[in-house]
């Protein structure tokens, strides 16, 4: 068997390598802080494997350039971060509702505005659910590790062909600039999802064939004529105002992520099984609450910590279990209150407070344990 | 005009002690363009290098009025603000006074992100400057192509291989597209040559209306120059007519400059490093090819000189 190749890679660099290996051949982006790297690391290797990187005139065009890529059927990538993320909210909404599959990387840095662009920031995990108008799905990953990067930059991929829907890659500054080892899969290691092809002939293909919950996705050049509109459209692709198929548009592009969200979230649970007190953080932060969690545990106090890998959907199920047998929940986020928010909502019985810290420092181990022994 | 003499002893608008790199080529500019006249000024900065390296807390370098919008919106920002002092000067709140607004932009923050909002300011006629610093890159964010960036170029976005000689595209020209919006005033200059750059600034800030200047600065980090060298690449720049000096002023073009021996473009390439590869064998044409047509846009420079456009 090949031998894996070991690497130290900065985050960004991890997700180039991971938008490689699940099969992204087309990148569009803008210069933004601290997301850069990864627009820099594809316009050096997607030409050398035939794919096609085009730097745009601002993040609006970037992600429209990438979802009228993904239509001709490559995977597509773009990348941003703060003030980028808000230009691009739009078409955002547009892939929702067209259910264009699409990754999109937000490298959160201190905002809002320009904020702080070199510094951490997990300020965006509400604009990563909320962020378009409308009701629209919405799947967020939020790695904690250069390593996870990769990993989690191939199942975004996975998720966005499965589910025909954008999915958005969350990590903090802090994951996106840190170096780390990292061990390169091999070919056929990891799971690599494509989308559904067309199985119809051309003449009978409808690209929102309602007898499914994800409709095959047919590539634009492949003899499939269809219409493709930010307008609310029948099966065939057109504007309707029909009050029924709209209802029921709307509803199923919900639904094809929330009746999936045992396949969709993932966490990784450190001692929670005898736990009183528990910590749900994410990224950098869950590395400090992981240290926390540690020092707690050889001090005697019984702690433990979920980590959302999986951001949204929100790990309802998980968080509610939790709850209901353990004391406190301490939910630190580089933010003024967001997560915190999610975590009241699906546990009833624990005792839920939040760290926050948004002056562009990382939430320490240190300040963890203390409001762990607060609650011993 | 005023002399050199006169200018030096006007008082310094954008002090030293910024934190812009050695050689760049940003703050010899907006010091001229400062101190071209005598009116008070306000002035809005488009995120970039010059916002960040002249402001960060608790330091500034300016001693006028000053914001930092985002990055596509300098030109959307100062309409605003020239058009709140028109209505409060209107309603007698404010005293009734000559003021400059001026908005500065990279080539990213104008060229591309921000050509919608400098576009639509430029139409509705605002009484303002809009200078753009063209660096010929996004510097800020560490050397990646704009769409004034020259053809060529590597950049980090593109970079220069085996196959891909560098950026694939001629560079945009922006003063051309801001003159088919028939604004009072449109100039392109160049830091070396300070009399051309505030006489500009001078009859810029002068006008009524909208005016704009494109003005060429060059860029040690990004160009990978030696600093001591910015002046006389700016001065090659215009010598080899890739970056030509003029004005249209009222409809009527002018070329302010004409080089008496116009040099060979690779005597600008040869000092950057961002050209290095151009001056490989299987690369000669792109000299040529770059040669072929700034000689073209020279020549129809030169046809248009006197004439109205």
């Amino acid at each position: 068997m090949a031998e894996r190749k070991k690497k130290l890679l900065q985050g960004n660099d991890a997700c180039v390598e991971g938008a490689l290996y699940a099969g992204c051949r087309f990148y569009a982006g803008y210069p933004i802080t601290p997301s850069t790297e990864i627009a820099e690391g594809m316009s050096v290797r997607l030409p050398k494997l035939g794919g096609k990187f085009i730097q745009m005139e601002d993040e609006i065009a970037s992600i429209a350039a990438a979802i009228g890529a993904s239509l001709t059927g490559l995977k597509s990538l773009t990348a941003t971060s703060g003030p980028g993320l808000s230009l691009k909210q739009e078409c955002i909404g547009y892939a929702c509702l067209t259910e264009v599959p699409l990754v999109i990387v937000n490298v959160m840095r201190g905002g809002p505005s320009t904020g702080y662009p070199t510094g951490p920031s997990q300020s965006d995990l509400m604009a990563a659910k909320w962020g378009a108008h409308g009701d629209h799905p919405a799947i967020s990953l939020a790695p904690q590790s250069v390593q996870e990067i990769l990993t989690e930059t191939v199942r975004a991929f996975n998720l966005a062909e499965r589910f025909r829907t954008p999915v958005m890659v969350l990590y903090d500054e802090i994951v996106g600039h840190m170096r780390e080892p990292i061990t390169l899969p091999l070919p056929g290691e990891l799971e690599v999802i494509d989308r559904a092809k067309a199985a119809c002939r051309p003449e009978e293909y409808f690209p929102y064939d309602d007898r499914y919950e994800v409709a095959p996705l047919a590539p634009f050049g492949a003899g499939y004529r269809f219409h493709v509109t930010g307008l609310n459209h029948k099966q065939d692709g057109f504007p309707t105002n029909d009050s029924n198929i709209i209802r029921a548009n709307n509803e199923r592009i919900m639904n094809k992520i929330e009746n999936h969200k045992d396949e969709i979230c993932l966490n990784e649970a450190i001692d929670l099984d005898d736990a009183e007190i528990a910590v749900v953080a994410i990224g950098s932060t869950a590395r400090s609450a992981r240290y926390a969690v540690k020092e707690a545990r050889a001090a005697g106090i019984k702690a433990g910590l979920l980590r959302p890998i999986t951001m949204w959907p929100f790990p309802d199920k998980a968080v509610k279990e939790l709850g209901s047998r353990v004391k406190a929940i301490i939910v630190p986020e580089l933010n003024l209150g967001q997560m915190v928010h999610e975590v009241e909502r699906c546990s009833k019985k624990a005792q839920v407070t939040g760290i926050h810290r948004v002056d562009g420092e990382p939430i320490t181990p240190a300040q963890i344990l203390e409001a762990i022994r607060k609650h011993k | 005009m005023a002399t050199l003499k006169e200018l030096s002893a006007k008082k310094e608008l954008f002090t030293g002690g910024h934190r812009l790199c050695s050689g760049c080529g940003i703050p010899p500019i907006v010091r001229l363009i400062l101190r071209s006249t005598d009116s008070p000024i306000v002035a809005t900065t488009a995120t970039g290098c010059l916002e960040v390296g002249s402001t960060i807390y608790p330091y500034t370098a300016w001693r006028i009025p000053w914001i930092h919008s985002a990055f596509e919106n300098a030109a959307a920002t100062i309409s605003g603000v020239e058009t709140a002092y028109r209505a409060l000067r209107k309603r007698g709140r404010i005293p009734d006074r000559d003021m400059k607004f001026i908005a500065f932009g990279g080539d990213g923050g104008t060229y591309d992100i921000g050509i919608q909002a400098l576009s639509g300011a430029l139409e509705r006629g605002h009484d303002f400057l809009y200078v753009c610093y063209d660096n010929g890159g996004y510097m800020n964010t560490g050397i990646q192509r704009s769409s004034a960036t020259p053809m060529a170029a590597a950049t980090t976005t593109s970079p220069a291989g085996d196959v891909i000689p560098g950026k694939q595209n001629w560079r945009k020209d922006l003063t051309k597209i801001v003159v088919a919006h028939d604004i009072p005033y449109a100039a392109q200059a160049s830091p070396h040559n300070w009399a051309d750059l505030s006489k500009k600034a001078e009859k810029a800030l002068k006008v009524k209306g909208a005016a704009f200047m494109n003005v060429m600065s060059p860029c040690p980090l990004g160009w990978y120059t030696k600093p001591e060298d910015s002046m006389k690449l700016a001065k090659l720049s215009v010598d080899t007519c890739y970056w030509p000096l003029y004005e249209v002023e009222n409809g009527v073009l002018r070329v302010t400059y004409k080089p008496k021996e116009k040099r060979p473009f690779e005597e600008w390439l040869k000092p950057q490093g961002r050209f290095k590869h151009v001056f490989k064998p299987e690369n000669a044409h792109l000299i040529e090819e770059s040669q072929k047509r700034i000689d073209l846009e020279w020549q129809r420079l030169l046809d248009l000189d006197g004439k109205r456009v």
